[in-house]
């Protein structure tokens, strides 16, 4: 199972290194990473999707972690996701006007149109990305590359306990 | 007025201010410029004959004052010598500090000569490290590296400084305040869960309290006393925490774990509610984690949050120092109690001293055949009144050491539990003695683990750090040799150190040592006589001992704690 962590650090030299090291130390699989400036220069905020049925000990290590602000594991029914990608697939002449009303429904914005190929740029929520590129493999995917999930909560009350938990 | 100083003249500087007041390390290029103002400092510096001396130097001092240790070493070699120190204190929450030089920032990703990542390389066994990349931060980065060092679960911290940065010159300005909005431990523990535990405590009709080394780091020693007594609880101290309580109290059942006394493990294994206290349900301990103390309910205090839960479900979970839980825990039980005596729970107390008498540890010193260790053990805790700092390496006299020596007070046991550091006791007993100059240092030492750091003996001798160093040759890599024996068949692998190699005796005195050897029982009592009279110079005392000796009981790795092993015949 996926979850969904947001994590604020300080925004030292080192820090991703820090995390990535804790994550492969303590066998933890990551999903992906991303990470960023946030409204404060001297923090950066994480989303990091992980595997697994437990979220317990990865949220503890984070905290330990020195650098590690603050730990929130997002549930993902009041929370934005957002990932955006570029696929490039093929396009025979015979099949491009097909290939681009499929593009069409996704909002999929044509980046490069090569020889025998189209480029697009999609963003959205992570579950929207995965049809398009379920329609796309019809045509053959030749190229792949996702930025990673960023999420951020909703304007609601969603931390969860763990998120308040402090470390030595 | 405004000072200027070079780096390096900071980085001592800093150090005086974080008042220390030894450091033990090995110069060497690009830690060079730090080697000179150190000339002019307060600071004793103890020279080591290898870095993985100087950290474990450090890492005992901090064992036996509870102060934070300090290491040096230059770049390249010196700092990759440095990790299983680190590690080591990591494994134990050590309290340690150690300042390595780098290759000069323009040079760094350049595998210039002596380079070596050391940042990375000891991000996974420090819990915190620093490359220091302006000259103006020393101050801080320094103070905040010792606050880290010896808040919260203590353990080591690494600050890596370029050369150029220590030949760089700032104006010398006090640290500023420590300023780490994501690093704030827990001290006290929350009420309601405190008042849960001791409700709790209360009902149970077989409690236990496990100790672990926390209570040592924590200086809540006296607070366990109290407690135990107030609750009328019986107590196990881990490896790690051996002397939390003393041992001659009633209420004290001695070492669980692999090694441990048969009631130890027992009592924890038919409890109904553990009582964990700065312990983290090591495997050593536990053994099969499936079957272990099924019918136990537990409290774990703990001032690290990722050791509750990390291993074993806590059924009331207290995040924050074990001193000052135990004093929330010992005042809520008073107005609990209020005037009341605890649970007498004599089932549980007469069932405890049962197998006491049933099972106790127990060895057999034939007064013609060969040495046994525990017999060695034993009379130097009646010479010297067990008022001594005893230092282990790590195998089978490590064992013995901790079953049989009597500990009656905090950090008077020294060892390397976690990592299992053979080579630990040699530096790790000097670092002691260097720090508790008026106590007896005596390290209990195996002939293999001696091989791996004697030449830290020269420092000693050198130095004037007279600790004393038993050696106990059992002529092979005795706690090997017995896995070999029981569960290989006795085919002994590459655990032979064979009979007389070195020659000890010579070799102490070779490294400006007395040297001293008992060959026979009868020879074992006279000879530490001679050791405990010699104070001017550190003493290395053979004593040729039983190969075919073996530690029990047992928990075989893995096994279930149901079937403790009390001897060979078990296995069969
Ligand atoms: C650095 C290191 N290497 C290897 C080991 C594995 N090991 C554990 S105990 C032991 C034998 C120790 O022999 P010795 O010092 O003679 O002590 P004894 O067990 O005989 O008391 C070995 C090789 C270790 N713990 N540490």
């Amino acid at each position: 199972m996926k979850h969904v962590i947001s994590v604020t650090v300080e925004n030292k030299p080192g820090v991703l290194a820090r995390i990535s090291s804790m994550f492969a130390r303590r066998g933890f699989n990551i999903h992906s990473l991303t990470v960023g400036p946030t409204e404060d220069p001297r923090l950066s905020r994480m989303t990091v999707v992980v595997d697994g049925p437990e979220m317990e000990q990865i949220v503890k290590q984070l905290y330990k972690l020195v650098h590690t602000v603050k730990v929130t594991e997002l549930d993902p029914t009041e929370t934005v996701e957002r990932e955006i990608m570029l696929v490039r697939v093929n396009a025979e002449a015979s099949r491009r006007g097909e290939l681009l009303d499929a593009a069409n429904l996704f909002s999929a914005k044509v980046v490069d149109v090569g020889a025998s190929t189209v480029t697009f740029e999609v963003a959205g929520e992570p579950s929207a990305l995965n049809d398009f590129l379920e329609l796309m493999r019809t045509y053959g995917i030749t190229s792949l590359v996702k930025s990673g999930r960023i999420a951020m909560a909703k304007d609601l009350k969603t931390t969860t306990k763990r998120s308040r938990l402090r470390t030595a | 007025m405004a000072e200027t100083l070079t780096g390096a003249q900071a980085l001592i500087r800093a150090l005086e201010h974080a008042e220390v007041d030894v450091v033990f390390g090995v110069p060497g290029g690009a830690i060079l410029p730090a080697y000179d103002p150190i000339l002019d400092s307060p600071i004793r510096h103890v020279l080591a004959r290898h870095e993985q001396g100087a950290g474990h130097m450090a890492s005992g001092y901090a064992h036996a004052t509870g102060k934070v240790g300090v290491c040096v070493a230059t770049s390249g070699p010196g700092a990759t010598n440095l990790i299983t120190p680190l590690q080591d204190a990591y494994m134990d929450s050590v309290p340690v500090v150690a300042i390595t030089g780098q290759v000069a920032t323009r040079a760094i990703g350049m595998d210039a000569f002596q380079e070596a990542h050391t940042w990375g390389i000891s991000m996974p066994c420090t819990k915190h490290n620093y490359l220091v990349t302006r000259v103006d931060e020393l101050p801080d980065v320094i103070a905040e590296a010792f606050h880290l060092a010896a808040t919260g679960r203590p353990g080591p911290v690494l600050v890596d400084i370029p050369k150029d940065i220590l030949n760089a010159t700032m104006t010398w300005h006090r640290p500023g305040e420590i300023d780490l909005p994501g690093y704030k431990p827990s001290v006290k523990g929350h009420p309601k869960q405190v008042k849960a535990a001791v409700e709790m405590i209360h009902r149970s009709q077989r409690p236990v309290l496990y100790a672990g080394g926390g209570i040592i780091k924590a200086e809540a020693s006296e607070a366990l006393r109290h407690f135990a007594e107030q609750a009328n609880v019986p107590v196990v101290t881990t490896l790690m925490a051996r002397g939390a309580i003393p041992d001659s109290h009633p209420l004290a059942l001695g070492m669980p774990g692999m090694h441990g006394n048969y009631t130890a493990i027992t009592a924890m294994q038919r409890s109904d509610l553990l009582i964990t206290i700065g312990a983290r349900f090591d495997d050593r301990v536990t053994g099969d984690v499936a079957t272990f103390a099924p019918d136990a309910k537990v409290i774990h205090v703990d001032v690290d949050p990722a050791e509750i839960g990390k291993v074993r479900e806590a059924n009331v979970p207290i995040v924050g120092d074990a001193r000052t839980v135990l004093e929330q825990l010992i005042e809520t039980m008073s107005s609990l109690l209020d005037g009341a005596e605890p649970p007498e729970r004599e089932p549980w107390f007469s069932q405890l001293a049962a197998w006491q008498e049933e099972h106790p540890l127990t060895y057999h010193q034939d007064p013609d055949g060969p040495i046994q260790q525990q017999y060695v053990i034993e009379q130097l805790h009646r010479l010297t009144r067990g008022d001594a700092i005893v230092v282990a390496g790590v195998g089978q006299h490590q064992m013995w050491a901790s079953q049989f020596w009597g500990f009656e007070r905090p950090r008077t046991w020294i060892n390397s539990g976690g990592l299992g550091t053979m080579g630990y006791a040699v530096p790790a007993a000097i670092g002691a003695k260097v720090g508790m100059p008026d106590e007896t240092v005596f390290a209990i030492d195996g002939d293999g683990c001696f091989q791996m750091t004697s030449q830290e003996l020269i420092t000693a001798a050198i130095d004037g750090i007279p600790v004393k160093i038993a050696v106990m040759n059992n002529t092979s890599l005795g706690m090997v040799r017995q896995w070999q024996k029981l569960f290989y068949g006795e085919r002994y692998s590459a655990v032979d150190l064979t009979d007389h190699t070195p020659d000890y005796v010579k070799l102490a005195e070779a490294m400006g040592c007395v040297g001293l050897r008992a060959e026979t029982p009868a020879e074992v009592v006279p000879t530490l006589e001679k050791a405990l009279a010699i104070n001017d110079r550190p003493v290395v005392v053979e004593f040729k001992c039983d190969p075919e000796a073996m530690v029990f009981p047992m928990i075989p790795a893995g096994g279930s704690n149901d079937h403790v092993v009390l001897g060979p015949e078990d296995l069969a």
